[in-house]
């Protein structure tokens, strides 16, 4: 057994965490700060972190993730790391020439009060940075919240620094995707030209995640949101902040600048939250939901009547992020599945307000948790007092579902080995789609590897 | 292009001050006049580098193999998520029930209320918790960078909880990411703890006739597991690796070993001084990346025990093992020769590895180590001139003496006497000596270094680490990563070189890059005979 130590007694923890479901905040603002065209992230802190978040990055979307670091040493530590961070900026803008660095903090920075903001007004004003050249930062403390936090953070950071407000509102919208993939973030915007709806999507992973093979290393890839873009979100007409903890803060920024309106919605994965946010669109916009994606809905509806009875009642286990959590909740429920174990490291009472409007009368079973100790050791603790039919998350579930032998599907933040995530999407009805053939395959072929050679079906 | 040229143009965007410190972190090699390198020093802020932290070092590298001890980490929730089993370190416990907590990852997950108010009762109330549901027979802390910074004494909570047990070791190391310069400080923090509190603590023996420990063998992708088959083979006990498939109990006894052989000389070699000092165990340099240099490492350990009978055994070993490496090579060979090699790897790998790229007929171009220190470029004749700045300064030194009773005269003798008779201990000649003339040596390679080097050789592979990977392979040249071994391996000893040439000619024969180039961009001008444009 791979975790052979983890017995179903569930002892109350209060200070040791066990097979974390987060990681910390830097991380996020990393990715995305990916999501600007031109832009280096920075991470102000020991080397470790910024080697690490790269690391990480790469497994997850092998792709390069070209990032800075100040390098901090014992001295910095002590004196502070002021000298380390001006020395990177010009080293920076010397040697890689990006169009905006997006400086990040770690617990170290955070922890000796390093004032970032400070030091860039230094180096602005001793003409360190070149002009026309964008220096942002976001306060990212790893002992706060968790990667998402550090998204929103670095998110809310760019919503403060680029919109500009134009004198007449434009015809456009902003998209605040929140914590996806490049492949999600392609696909939403896709939805929105289907509708013919003009829009500015920041941050935009597409196109610099999931770079082409083209023999040339682009530094900065061609895609991510560009700065002429990000300026006119400050004159859009709505914002759009999907996924409440990665986006809500960037939204309320906007509107504080640029006093742009916004609705926090859910992200739009499964089909009740892609159904509302069209719903959201076209009466912002007026722009009506069209055939083509009215047929996509019938088609995801289709495969679910055909296949309901290997779905209804399948008891399922989620672990990760909010965001993701909520709606994928409330769309498995709605395929009469019973998500019973849910948990996230994230904390937020919204969280289990949300997910408990939504278990309510159809899953009372259900056990969630999120915050401080909800972990996947915690998870693994209740499969083993009463088992599951399917397991969602990172590539960490593994371990579990080999230990278990419960079908797995890989779904979240780290996919460490499988490819796929950054070029199919789990969002909209094409997602909807994905996470069916998913779901139903990991459920199919363990019927197909267990059934008697008498039971072994062809048609299924 | 002259050397100078070839600095200017790999360091063309840099300002003057990167400019002159890089310059001194490079060269182009003469093994006769080998120069000295300014290496083991700050990295440049903002110049992207391939270097990770102490608490990877520590954490992650010396400690992580380690199967039976629960190894905390004591920080905010990063730092431990991101050591979590992405080393690859295999393990193999000695029944289907003993400790393997490989899989685990435990953390205090610190949040901002201890970083205020101190987070001593938080680690305590872990390990506690830890003890209370899993009875392990050790526990490690690791101290992030906070931890450092707000006082923590890790020391004191660890000594108060193992008195507190009773029945279980705990210790505690300071590896906060900022110490140090790289990963290195980390390496030296783990030999310090694990010397101090592990080693020695069990003094049973075995009867085999020839006992050793493997020192710096981390047991990436099996390495370990090859090295233990052929050692068993030859009728040697490996009393304990450093720290590949190792259990605790085997560190506490490797203090009753003949020899130490130091594979990765960077990371382990304080442990193997102290040991001599504290125990007069001799310690000698060998390496199995290579099938002649693991032939050259048998052979090594049957000189040691000057026994015909063992060295007979070993020569049987490695004919028969020979022969598999030698039809390999046949095979092989013809589609690897000539083809050239660049490796910036940790701190022994960008050596070792050369000698299977000889063994292919290939030519190392040029490497350099991630977190090397002048002893692994220029060999262990350097050191005692080598500057001891502020931040190897804050990097304890341990004061070791003879233990008064278990001190082996009797192997210091043996190694005195051998030593007469021309065998080396103690040596490490370093990376330079065994390079080709003119071939580029590049301490701490920068992103950007990396990349005009490719433009300029175009190596037919280039070996580094995960960061690495995809940026080169971008630019149409095959990366092979030397830390996970792109989840393939082993590559120690004959079995291990073996895989290895095969995964080489794989890499450098692919005609997958063919692809990149589309049709339309290859044959530019199209006859449009159906369709006339507008």
């Amino acid at each position: 057994m791979l975790l052979r130590h983890t017995t179903k007694e569930v002892k109350e923890r209060k200070a040791l965490t066990i097979n974390p479901a987060k990681t910390c905040q830097p991380i996020g603002a990393m990715y995305a700060s990916l999501g600007l065209h031109g832009c280096l992230p920075h991470s102000h802190g020991s080397q470790g972190c910024c080697s690490y978040h790269r690391s990480t990055l790469t497994r997850h979307y092998k792709e390069p993730v070209m990032a800075g670091t100040s390098s901090f040493t014992e001295g910095a530590s002590v004196f502070g790391g002021q000298s380390n961070l001006l020395q990177a900026f010009n080293n920076m803008f010397s040697i890689y020439d990006p169009d905006i660095i997006a400086v990040h903090t770690t617990c170290l920075s955070e922890t000796i009060g390093d004032d970032v903001s400070q030091i860039t007004q230094k180096a602005i004003a001793d003409g360190k940075i070149p002009e026309g050249k964008h220096v942002i930062n976001a306060s990212t403390p790893s002992y706060v919240g968790s990667h998402v936090t550090g998204f929103a953070n670095m998110c809310a950071a760019i919503a403060r620094y680029f919109p500009e407000k134009q004198e007449f509102a434009l015809d456009q919208v902003n998209i605040l995707p929140g914590w996806v993939e490049p492949s999600d973030m392609r696909e939403i915007k896709r939805m929105m030209s289907e509708m013919h709806v003009p829009f500015v999507m920041f941050p935009d992973t597409s196109g610099v995640m999931d770079a082409p093979q083209t023999g040339f290393h682009e530094f900065y890839p061609k895609g991510g949101t560009s700065i002429p873009d990000l300026k006119r979100s400050g004159s859009s007409s709505f914002t759009f902040a999907l996924g409440k903890f990665s986006s809500e803060s960037a939204g309320i920024e906007l509107k504080k600048k640029c006093d742009v309106p916004f609705e926090v919605m859910d992200i739009p994965l499964g089909i009740n939250s892609t159904d509302r946010f069209l719903m959201k669109v076209s009466e912002v916009t007026g722009c009506p939901v069209p055939e083509s994606l009215a047929d996509e809905r019938g088609r995801v509806v289709d495969i679910i009547t055909d296949m309901q009875q290997y779905l209804y009642g399948k008891r399922v286990a989620l672990y990760g992020d909010p965001d993701i959590l909520i709606p994928l909740t409330e769309f498995l429920v709605g395929l009469d599945m019973k998500p019973v174990y849910i948990v996230s490291g994230t904390p937020g009472k919204y969280f289990t307000d949300r997910m408990n409007e939504i278990l309510g009368d159809s899953v009372p079973e259900a056990k969630v948790k999120n915050g401080p100790q909800a972990d996947m050791f915690l998870m693994h603790q209740w499969i083993k007092e009463e088992s599951v039919d399917l397991i969602m998350g990172n590539t960490y579930g593994k371990y579990i579902a080999r230990d278990e032998d419960i079908p797995f599907v890989r779904m979240g933040f780290p996919i460490l080995d499988r490819v796929g995530h950054s070029y199919f999407p789990m969002t909209g009805y094409a997602g909807a789609m994905r996470i069916l053939e998913k779901m139903l395959n990991a459920i199919m072929d363990k019927i197909d590897r267990e059934a008697p050679e008498e039971k072994f079906e062809l048609v299924m | 292009m002259s050397y100078e040229k070839l600095n200017d143009y790999m360091m063309e965007k840099y300002p003057t001050k990167v400019y002159r410190k890089r310059k001194k972190g490079m060269t182009a090699n003469d093994p006769e006049d080998i120069q000295e390198l300014a290496v083991n020093v700050r990295t440049v802020p903002g110049i992207i580098s391939q270097r990770g932290c102490t608490y990877a070092g520590c954490k992650g590298v010396v400690l992580g193999p380690t199967r039976d001890i629960i190894n905390i980490t004591h920080g905010p929730i990063g730092c431990g998520f991101y050591s979590w089993l992405t080393r690859r370190n295999q393990t193999r416990p000695e029944t289907e029930t003993a400790e393997n907590f490989m899989t685990y990852c435990f953390s205090t997950d610190m949040q901002d209320k201890n970083i205020v108010f101190g987070g001593e009762e938080l680690l305590k109330n872990a390990i506690q918790e830890a003890y209370d549901l899993f009875h392990p027979k050790a526990i490690a802390v690791f101290s992030t960078c906070p931890v450092g910074l707000i006082g923590d004494d890790v020391h004191a909570v660890a000594r108060e909880m193992k008195a507190k047990f009773g029945d279980c070791n705990v210790f505690g190391f300071s590896c906060e990411g900022y110490k140090g310069v790289s990963q290195s400080a980390g390496h030296h923090i783990a030999n310090n703890q694990i010397f101090k509190h592990v080693i020695g603590e069990d003094d049973s023996r075995s009867d085999s006739k020839y006992r050793i420990n493997l020192l710096g063998e981390y047991n990436i992708g099996g390495d370990a597991f090859v090295l233990d088959e052929l050692f068993e083979k030859c009728g040697i006990e490996i009393v304990a690796t450093f720290s590949g498939n190792s259990s605790i109990d085997h560190f506490a006894n490797a203090h009753t070993a003949d020899l130490n052989l130091i594979m990765c000389h960077r990371s382990i070699n304080y442990v193997a001084e102290m040991m001599e000092v504290k125990f007069g165990i001799p310690w000698t340099k060998v390496n199995f990346i290579g099938a002649d240099a693991s032939a050259k490492a048998l052979r090594r350990v049957g000189e040691y025990y000057e026994d015909d009978e063992l060295k007979a055994r070993i020569e049987e070993v490695i004919a028969e093992e020979q022969a598999k490496v030698k039809a390999a090579v046949e095979k092989i060979r013809p589609n690897t020769e000539g083809k050239t090699a660049m490796l910036f790897v940790g701190g022994s790998r960008a050596h070792h590895y050369q000698e299977l790229f000889k063994e292919l007929g290939m030519i190392s171009l040029a490497a350099g180590y991630e977190f090397g220190h002048r002893d692994d470029y220029e060999g262990r004749r350097v050191i005692p001139t080598i500057k001891v700045d502020a931040d190897s300064r804050n990097i304890e030194e341990l004061h070791i003496e003879k233990d008064p009773t278990r001190f082996s005269q009797e192997l210091q003798d043996k190694k005195s006497e051998l030593m007469e008779k021309g065998q080396e201990f103690s040596e490490y000649e370093g990376m330079m000596k065994e390079m080709d003339s003119g071939a580029l040596v590049i301490d701490d390679l920068s992103h950007y270094e990396m990349e005009k080097l490719i433009e300029m050789y175009k190596p037919s592979v280039f070996c580094a680490g995960i960061k690495e990977k995809y940026a080169v392979q971008k630019m149409g040249i095959p990366l092979k990563q030397l830390h996970s071994y792109d989840y393939g391996g082993p590559y120690a000893g004959f079995v291990g070189a073996i895989n290895f040439y095969k995964d080489i000619e794989r890499m450098v024969n692919t005609k997958m890059w063919d692809f990149i180039e589309a049709p339309w961009d290859k044959q530019k001008a199209m006859n449009a005979s159906y369709v006339k444009a507008v």
